[in-house]
């Protein structure tokens, strides 16, 4: 075996060296006795030749310089002196050890007796002469006579700091595993969520149910290292129903069902009461709310969809008919249905203030982040939003609120020196109007200044030097592609994702957005939104052949267009509203009808930021309540129309998408 | 990737065992003659495990001990102490100073790969 020879000659070499310490260390110590560095030395000597010769295969050496060293405990301990007895004693073992290291020389047993007698008779002087010291480098005999199987149940539950130590319970459970038949429930009630979670914290307890020959003290005995940092409980019972029914009748274990794993859990008593406190368990709870996955809801919504629009053209042929108990069947089916259609929409509504709770956290986090001191105040939690507008909705808020936090509050300085509070504010408000759901973000923070928006528009090309435009012109250049008033860009915001992706967001969902400031008080976002994506409140007009929705919350007021109207504007599309200049558009022109224009139009006005604009029509219809369906995957592009709905008639009606049509006209023009 | 064990020792012949043992189980194994080298070492190259003795001359066990959980790279890397002491007090000493578990020395192979098994696979 090379290894072997190669490693006993490594301790040859090793154990010359520290043998000649030992002798110059033992010289040294005769001359001062009290040396506790001496003693130390002479000691580590001992324990690496003790060590490595046991390792190596050096029974003997071992054996012997345990000995030793244990009579340089003692010493170290101050519980015995380096007396010249001591020193010859150690010279002569030494000197044993040398002779052994030779491979030629046979270990002789006597010389073995002698140095063991005389470390003895040296270790009887000290106070605490111990009758175990030979323990050491021999084998333990383990008391294997012990086979009755029982049963433990320990409760473990490390401390939080338990991993600090390099501690992994897995090892813990490992070794249990090992033990016998073992069976882990993991704990999780103290785990907290994803955002708080500290890897390098343990959160979790254990139950472990472990079937085996060994006793308490065994069992204890793996937690040994860990036992003061972590809360152990272990009560052991005998499994065997022979042996005690007393015992295990005291933890309520029913000894006949310990065996089959699945039914050890049942014979527990703790494990019951998890048991009951889990969720489904509590029937307050359960009577009265229940969880419907939001796909079931959707097709729901899908199916009054259907339902509303074969109901209206029932309303439509009743009308024709002139049948009067058609009529009142049709009447009572348009009364259910729209019944049926607002419960069902109602079950879709969330309230806001579940989002708000998760912008509380980002607002914290901001102002550890920005070195601020900021607090989100929210009002109007319970102001309730289609699910499917909350979810789309988040994104452009927490962009809103970080641009509120990073650009909108100043420092805790200029705070200061402004006379604000440091603390600095931002307001989430949500408040019901109309058909509508409006959502503020109000900052108390510096504002904007509209000479800055001027500047960096005129810099970056976006606005003409010599326009004059009015500070609500000025505030919408914002939202425009590739406008940032950062002056730096930090971790937070001015990464290039600007306001113009809010804004579409926002009008993704058929809302709008507008903006106030007033430098020096701050700045508030205002978000309209409607109620429901599902279905929309609109105008129905007429363009030719074709029927087109305009969504009511954009229409202002419909006038009517004659020919002496368009002479009057030298054709310029500017209708005379009341004094007003509108300018305006024609439908029938946008989609490329056919037919005749009407002698007398209709103009449908329009406000869309602010700003009113005109869309000429052949006729207005009527108001119109319509089930939106989306244009399916080929039409999704489509500029200018956000959908589509099926009339009465059974006719398709396309429902325009007033902010993007303006959009395309403006750069058209 | 095999896992990196740094064995630290100041007898070359409890080294030599423990690396032939570990490197034929197929860890990665580097090694200090004691304290100071085994904080140099740490500082170049990271450990999943830590194996040291006790006594050793320039910084001894314990100390190591303290200062791996003082440190930014290694402070939740298990350690195993090797003892040739099965006295409590000296468990009790390391075990306070953060060591994970411990092994009294002589070991044979197979209680050497057993412990290091059950701390890091």
């Amino acid at each position: 075996m090379g290894s072997n020879d190669q490693l006993e000659n490594l301790f040859r070499e090793e154990a010359a060296e520290h043998l000649a310490v030992l002798e110059s260390t033992l010289l040294e110590l005769e001359q001062r006795p009290q040396d506790p560095e001496l003693i130390s030395q002479a000691f580590r000597a001992l324990h690496t030749i003790k060590g490595s010769g046991a390792m190596a295969g050096f029974d003997t050496i071992a054996a012997i310089a345990h000995e030793v060293e244990a009579v340089f405990v003692q010493i170290r301990q101050g519980k015995l002196q380096a007396s010249a007895n001591v020193i010859a004693l150690t010279l002569s073992a030494k000197d044993l050890i040398r002779s052994w290291l030779d491979p030629l020389v046979q270990v002789s047993p006597d010389a073995k007796a002698r140095m063991h007698s005389a470390c003895q008779a040296i270790l009887e002087q000290s106070p605490d002469a111990a009758p175990a010291i030979l323990q050491g480098p021999h084998k333990q005999i383990q008391d294997t006579e012990r086979q009755t199987v029982s049963l433990a149940r320990i409760v473990w539950a490390p401390h939080a700091d338990y991993f600090q130590n390099g501690s992994n319970p897995i090892s813990i459970l490992n070794e249990l595993n090992d033990m016998g038949s073992c069976q882990t429930t993991t704990i999780l009630d103290s785990l907290p969520g994803l955002e708080d979670l500290d890897t390098e914290t343990s959160y979790l307890r254990f139950e472990v149910l472990l079937q085996t020959t060994k006793n308490e003290n065994d069992i204890r005995d793996v937690f040994i290292f860990v036992e003061d940092r972590c809360d152990l409980n272990i009560s052991v019972s005998p499994a065997d129903p022979s042996q005690g029914d007393a015992a295990s009748q005291s933890i309520g274990v029913q000894p006949t069902v310990v065996g089959a794993e699945g039914s050890l859990q049942s014979g527990l008593p703790s494990q019951v009461p998890t048991r009951e406190s889990s969720p489904s368990n509590r029937p307050a709870e359960s009577a009265s709310s229940i969880r419907v996955s939001a796909q079931k809801l959707d097709s729901l919504v899908d199916l009054v969809g259907e339902l509303v629009i074969a109901q209206a053209r029932l309303a439509q042929l009743a009308t024709n008919r002139a049948d009067d108990e058609l009529f009142s069947v049709a009447e009572d089916i348009g009364r259910l249905s729209a019944e049926l259609r607002d419960n069902t929409l109602d079950i879709r509504m969330v309230p806001i203030g579940t989002t708000f709770v998760r912008f509380k956290r980002l607002v914290h986090d901001l102002s550890s982040d920005l070195g601020k001191d900021i607090q989100l105040e929210t009002e109007g939690a319970e102001t309730e939003l289609d699910k499917t507008v909350i979810e789309r909705l988040f994104d452009p808020l927490v962009h809103l609120i970080r641009n509120s936090c990073d650009h909108g509050i100043e420092s805790q300085e200029a705070r200061r020196k402004a006379g604000k509070n440091p603390v600095g504010t931002v307001r989430m408000l949500a408040y019901h109007s109309g058909q509508s759901v409006f959502v503020e973000i109000r900052d108390d923070g510096a504002g904007i200044d509209p000479v800055g928006i001027r500047k960096k528009a005129i810099a970056s090309g976006l606005l003409d030097e010599n326009a004059q435009p009015s500070v609500e012109e000025l505030y919408k250049l914002i939202f425009l592609p590739g406008f940032s008033l950062a002056k730096a860009v930090t971790n937070v915001s001015g990464r290039g994702v600007g306001m113009d992706v809010v804004k579409r967001s926002v009008e993704a969902l058929r809302g709008q957005i507008s903006i106030t400031s007033e430098p020096g008080k701050g700045t508030t976002f205002r978000l309209q939104l409607p109620l429901t994506l599902a279905i929309i409140e609109g105008l129905l007009v007429a363009v030719g052949e074709g029927k087109f929705v305009l969504p009511m919350s954009l229409v202002e007021e419909c006038v009517e267009l004659t020919a002496l109207d368009i002479e009057r504007s030298h054709d310029n599309r500017l209708a005379n509203v009341r004094g007003e200049l509108v300018p305006y558009i024609r439908l029938r022109d946008c989609f490329g009808s056919s037919g005749e224009r009407p002698a007398i139009e209709q103009v449908a006005v329009t406000t869309v930021e602010g700003k009113r604009f005109g869309f000429v029509v052949d006729g207005v219809v009527g108001q119109h309540q319509t089930v939106i369906k989306s244009l399916g995957r080929m039409y999704q592009d489509v500029r200018g129309l956000s959908g589509a709905t099926i009339l009465g008639d059974g006719t398709l009606a396309l429902i325009l998408d007033v902010p993007a049509l303006l959009r395309s006209v403006e750069q058209t023009a | 990737m095999p896992k990196k064990i740094l064995v630290v020792d100041d007898s070359a012949v409890i080294r030599q065992v423990e690396e032939t043992v570990l490197v034929k189980a197929g860890y990665e194994v580097a090694s200090a003659n004691g304290g100071k080298e085994a904080i140099g070492k740490m500082e170049t190259s990271t450990f999943n495990l830590i194996l040291t003795d006790l006594n050793m001359p320039d910084i001894d066990g314990v100390s190591l001990i303290k200062q791996v959980r003082a440190s930014v790279k290694h402070r939740l890397t298990p350690v195993v102490m090797i003892t040739t002491e099965s006295k409590d007090s000296k468990k009790q000493e390391g075990k306070s100073a953060g060591a994970t578990a411990w092994m009294v020395k002589p070991f044979t192979p197979e209680q050497l790969l057993s412990v290091v098994k059950r701390i890091i696979g």
